[in-house]
């Protein structure tokens, strides 16, 4: 049981952690159309940078700040430089956005140095709960109880407010949104910081829970965040949500009882989703 | 000065040439009708006018200005709007929040920097107004995917009238509806004529609702101005009769 529990929580943890990286490319695909393979470059950018900061002040707010301002500002040049110039154009995308990719991986190597670097939990957020036989480690949960805050709030913003009815609207039909007069260009331009921060967020939380960073984790978790979109459905908040929970949870269950199996289970997830209901799990577009 | 015209406004798909040569004008608050039978270029010449097709000849000019390199937002934005032959609405977005996203951009367009003239109730409170007009709101809370084909018309008209625009450019609004929806449409296109705010162009099979309606009627045919004239003068006009009327 005890095990159970910890498996399943570790599953969770690891869920929200590519849910954060998964939301942001799955609105991105839904509104923009736009296939970004460089969102995992987001994604360790905000790793180190948080790292890198927490190093340097010891504080882990300001960790966060620090991947979070990374986010706005390579979101920003990103879509300016690499995105916005290949709009309409998936062969592009994929072309540009794979090579910026390796780009963003590399300068990794250049700003930080080659090596991985050790990341440490704050005390606050140290040590586990006991109850009865049950250890829950306390990073973990922290986690999950963002990942769930996340959710709600980018869900708030979608819902209750203009930028968020625009963006719902635009990933249903970005031609009548032009026709009411509204910029589309820029709600894809805050869109894509938005996502990019996200993503930087996902990779701070993520230093401390794997406890070091290194360059190739991008590329890692780019891949499950896009199989997690293409699960739940390209432009679905909800759908993004439970397949990264879903990955998370068979990926940790799978590394426990058939190791062999732990990295093709999620390819074939993906496969048997896209077999039987090739708009994903919970199509945005009706 | 003209409200708006177009000169020798052309565009050819291939060698087909969809609109030819047309040259026509528009006064300000004028209701005019266009017909044409079908593949005329109708509805291809208000993708012209509202800057979705680019000409491949001529010009469109606006309260004097030209259009040429002017994209479909910003015509929106200069006050040109338009409904779609084809039904176009947000399918899973409520009824009330495709009118609210129509009544939020126009009060964005209308006070860019005046945050307080838009606050959320303002912009429901209008929305509220514009559903009642087109007799959709007791339907405000139903997904527009919902809506029976007439309603989905009207719940277009409504996000038209929501922008506010001086011209409304309108695409067959009663197509596909049937005999019983027609009159409600037809009651809220003849209400926003009456308040003779708003400069209409409205292109229509039905010929008992243009006679109604038109101050002018405009004839397209293979693309081509065939006629351009008051409804009178349309329905006497000879080539006319022969090209397209022969039944009335
Ligand atoms: N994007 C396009 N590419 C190629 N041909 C087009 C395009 N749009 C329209 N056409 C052609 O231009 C001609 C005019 O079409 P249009 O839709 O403007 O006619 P219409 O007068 O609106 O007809 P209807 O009464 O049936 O709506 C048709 O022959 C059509 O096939
Ligand atoms: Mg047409």
């Amino acid at each position: 049981m005890e095990l159970l529990i910890n498996i399943f929580v570790n599953g969770l943890a690891t869920g929200m952690l590519i849910f954060l990286l998964a939301a942001g490319l799955t609105l991105i695909f839904g509104l923009m159309d736009v296939l970004n393979f460089a969102h995992g470059g987001l994604f360790v950018w905000g790793a180190f940078a948080a790292v890198w900061t927490y190093t340097a002040t010891d504080s882990f707010m300001l960790a966060i700040l620090g991947a979070l301002l990374t986010g706005v500002v390579l979101g920003f040049v990103t879509e300016k430089l690499i995105i916005a110039p290949v709009y309409g154009n998936h062969v592009q995308q994929i072309l540009i956005t794979l090579g910026f990719m390796l780009v963003l991986t590399e300068m990794i190597k250049v700003v930080f140095g080659p090596n991985q670097l050790a990341a440490g939990v704050p005390s606050y957020l140290a040590g586990s709960f006991e109850i009865g036989d049950v250890i829950l480690i306390k990073y973990r949960l922290f986690i999950i109880v963002t990942g769930f805050v996340v959710f709600a709030l980018i869900q708030f913003i979608l819902k209750r407010t203009k930028i968020g009815l625009i963006v719902r609207a635009g990933v249903l039909n970005k031609d009548m949104v032009q026709a009411l007069g509204i910029h589309i260009k820029k709600v894809f331009l805050y869109t894509f910081i938005a996502g990019a921060a996200l993503a930087a967020f996902g990779g701070a939380l993520m230093a401390p829970y794997s406890g070091v960073v290194y360059a190739e984790m991008g590329l890692e978790f780019g891949i499950l965040a896009f199989i997690v979109v293409v699960i739940g459905g390209m432009g679905s908040l909800p759908g993004s949500l439970f397949a990264a929970i879903l990955v998370g949870l068979a990926g940790s269950f799978m590394a426990y009882y058939v190791p062999d199996l732990s990295l093709a289970v999620n390819m074939i997830l993906m496969a048997i989703v896209l077999i039987f209901r090739p708009q994903g799990l919970f199509a945005a577009r009706g | 000065m003209t409200f708006m015209q177009t000169k020798d406004l052309t565009i050819q798909f291939g060698g087909h040439t969809a609109v030819d040569h047309v040259s026509f004008t528009l006064p300000e608050k004028q209701f005019k009708s266009v017909i044409g039978p079908n593949g005329a270029g109708k509805t291809t010449f208000f993708n012209l006018l509202s800057g979705e097709l680019k000409p491949t000849k001529g010009e469109i000019f606006y309260k004097g200005e030209s259009l040429r390199g002017v994209s479909a937002v910003d015509r929106t934005r200069l006050g040109i709007g338009r409904s779609y032959q084809i039904t176009n609405v947000f399918p899973n977005l409520t009824v009330f929040e495709n009118v609210r996203l129509a009544v939020q951009s126009k009060s964005k367009i209308r006070y860019p920097f005046w945050k307080s003239a838009h606050s959320y109730h303002e912009l429901a409170e209008e929305t509220h107004e514009l559903l009642k007009q087109v007799l959709l709101d007791n339907k405000a809370q139903l997904f527009a995917s919902q809506l029976s084909h007439g309603e989905k018309r009207k719940l277009e008209i409504a996000m038209l009238l929501a922008l506010d625009t001086e011209v409304l450019l309108l695409d067959e609004p009663t197509a596909g509806m049937s005999l019983e929806e027609v009159p409600a449409i037809l009651n809220v296109i003849h209400s926003i004529k009456e308040q003779g705010t708003k400069t209409i162009l409205l292109i229509e099979h039905k010929m008992d609702m243009i006679l109604d309606l038109s101050d002018s009627i405009m004839v397209l045919f293979n693309g081509k101005l065939l006629a351009d004239g008051t409804p009178g003068e349309i329905m006497e006009n000879e080539t006319v009769q022969q090209a397209y009327l022969g039944g009335y």
